[in-house]
């Protein structure tokens, strides 16, 4: 195909009198006429459930719109309120900024150290122990006995453990209290994060060329961490961009572990995250024009963190 | 400390750099958070099995002491007496599931075949369009499909949950990095022989990427099986296994044992499937990364 395409175009275009690019465009198009007709069914869909929303996201966020009248033009308006009048946002936005920083960096450190540590074992207690990893991610609302573990009574499974261990008289009110919130969500959230990027790290480490450990020890590579320094990682440097893309993403997303352990809304907002606040204009109050305002803003906070940390990952090893 | 000069001297004719105090202290820290991974697990297959009155001992107990059946006997009984019966929840879930994974596996691998292996114009442009979705979360564009599905009609129906999984960007990304490593001179020789793209696609290209598929399905499956069906679907006779966990749970003490079942239910599926499925999806994850 690629190399049968370019003569063709050359000779079609020598013999007839010089064809306009319009008519290049449409010819290249029709010869590769198969190629767009098994695109289509998935970029049609994908068209209509991202990229249009993505726009009307975008032109909404410019109006009123309650979903019962015409949207009404209002220009920056939902935005100078987002950033000037809404406090709740800003703890929102506050609450979202900490999950970044810390889960999110948390979490890949994790799914790298631990797809790490696993790489050395046998192939058999390895296919255990990505499973034992792996399988919160993907047992769903499993979370859910996280209440039972912080549950606020003495049958909370903590509790228990601290007043038999005598730290505390009273059993303490772990998710309603806003001191507690937020910490207890990053760890229920590190807990779910061992997901994609995880194994795709795993994946990564067993293809990483021997021989290059080889070169590296004749090299004068003293220990472990060299090693992982100048040969693991730059050598995995896809999966580790490609890692990153996913934790950002979902350390930005925060919203569903929080409004089933915190409550919806939570105790003085201490879980609430700018998903939370969207969710909360969107499917409860219908300001869909301020919702899609927020929706916009997060849109742009986690495109461009991510495209920075891309940018900063082609660095590793060098 | 005889077991420590042995581990060394066993680390010392493979590889040279590694302390043995290293070792051992990484491995610490592996059994300790290994143990901070499982315990709500290994937690939540006892509490399925604990009579009442063990969930509600103080001081709670981990394990179960006499196992019982009955928590899966009442959750039946309590499913089967509501006004939606729990064969209908479950089968709610299992054909949301079921349509959506075949469905984007099949979408997701046509789309593939020619961004990974047809030179065309816009190829570049269509597959970064798919890297940059993978960089927000679709909770940016709720709003929006909501009205979009109102416009189809399809608020209220099975086509809400499923037909948009179909257009899943993450699996079309790893679907098309897997496609790339398929040698290009299997193709040639059926283009040769006279096949179409088509049918170079069906019998040469997906036989291929089996492992790819069962990625995808792995995938589909956490988004799938754990729906509620949120704000798309409102009858009750739609909605699914994981909103009759989410009723349960909030019924609260009473239905501690019940619940604790029907979790547990829900958990076993998706990992099993991973328990089969796992050699295979590592194999395509070696593939996911990012080109520079």
């Amino acid at each position: 195909m690629k190399s049968s395409d370019a003569p063709v175009v050359a000779a079609s275009r020598s013999v007839h009198k010089e064809p306009g690019k319009l008519a290049i465009l449409l010819n290249d198009m029709r010869r590769q006429k198969h190629s767009y007709i098994l695109l289509a069914p998935y970029y049609l869909l994908f068209c209509m459930f991202t990229v249009i929303p993505v726009i009307l996201s975008l032109v909404i966020s410019f109006t009123y719109f309650n979903m019962l009248e015409f949207p009404r033009w209002i220009g920056w308006q939902n935005y100078t309120r987002l950033f000037l009048e809404d406090d709740v946002f800003l703890i929102a936005l506050k609450n979202t900024l900490l999950f970044v920083v810390i889960t999110g960096p948390v979490s890949y450190i994790m799914c790298f150290i631990f797809a790490w540590l696993i790489n050395d074992l046998s192939p058999k207690v390895r296919a255990f122990v990505t499973l034992v990893f792996y399988a919160p991610s993907i047992s769903g609302n499993i979370y859910f006995i996280w209440l039972i573990i912080f549950s606020g009574d003495m049958y909370g499974y903590f509790n228990g453990f601290l007043m038999k261990a005598g730290f505390t008289e009273e059993p303490i009110l772990w998710l309603q209290d806003p001191k507690y919130v937020l910490a207890i969500i990053m760890v229920v959230q590190v807990w779910l994060s061992l997901g994609t990027s995880f194994l795709a790290f795993i994946a990564g480490l067993q293809n990483v060329d021997h021989t290059l450990y080889e070169a590296g020890a004749i090299d004068g590579i003293k220990n472990r961490w060299q090693e992982l320094w100048y040969i693991t990682l730059p050598s995995m440097r896809p999966q580790l961009m490609f890692g990153a893309v996913i934790q950002i993403t979902s350390s930005f997303a925060v919203a569903d572990v929080s409004m089933n352990l915190a409550g919806f809304p939570s105790v003085q907002y201490a879980g609430h995250t700018i998903v939370t606040h969207l969710i909360d204009y969107g499917s409860i109050r219908f300001e869909m024009g301020y919702a899609s305002a927020i929706a916009t803003v997060l849109f742009a906070i986690m495109l461009g963190t991510n495209l920075l940390t891309q940018k900063l990952l082609r660095k590793v090893g060098e | 400390m005889r077991f420590v000069a042995r581990l060394a001297s066993l680390r010392l004719q493979s590889k040279v750099n590694r302390s043995v105090w290293g070792d051992l202290l990484l491995f610490l820290f592996l059994a300790v958070f290994g143990a901070f991974m499982a315990l709500p697990l290994v937690y939540s297959i006892n509490n399925a099995f604990k009579p009442l009155d063990e969930l509600f001992l103080f001081p709670p107990r981990f394990f179960v002491r006499n196992p019982t059946m009955s928590n899966f006997t009442d959750l039946f009984h309590l499913l089967s007496n509501s006004w939606v019966p729990f064969l209908r929840y479950a089968f709610n879930t299992v054909f949301i599931t079921a349509v959506g994974t075949i469905g984007h596996v099949l979408l997701a691998s046509a789309a593939a075949f020619p961004l990974a292996k047809h030179k065309f114009r816009g190829n570049k442009i269509l597959f970064s369009v798919i890297v940059l979705a993978l960089m927000f979360s679709p909770h940016v564009t709720a709003i929006p499909n909501y009205m979009v599905i109102g416009q189809l009609g399809w608020i209220d129906t099975y086509s809400a949950i499923i037909i948009p999984a179909f257009a899943f960007p993450l699996g079309l990304y790893l679907m098309k990095q897997f496609m790339e490593q398929i040698p290009d001179a299997l193709m040639e020789a059926a283009k040769i022989d006279g096949a179409s793209e088509y049918r170079i696609f069906w019998t040469i290209v997906m036989p291929l990427v089996k492992p790819a598929w069962l990625t995808l399905t792995i995938l589909l499956f956490q988004i799938l099986w754990g729906t509620d069906g949120g704000t798309m679907i409102y009858s009750e006779k739609l909605k699914t296994l994981n909103y009759a966990l989410g009723q349960i749970v909030s019924g609260g003490i009473a239905r501690a044992g019940a619940g604790a079942a029907v979790a547990l239910l829900l958990m076993s599926v998706p990992i099993l499937l991973f328990v089969f499925t796992q050699s295979k999806i590592i194999q395509t994850m070696a593939t996911s990364g990012m080109k520079e």
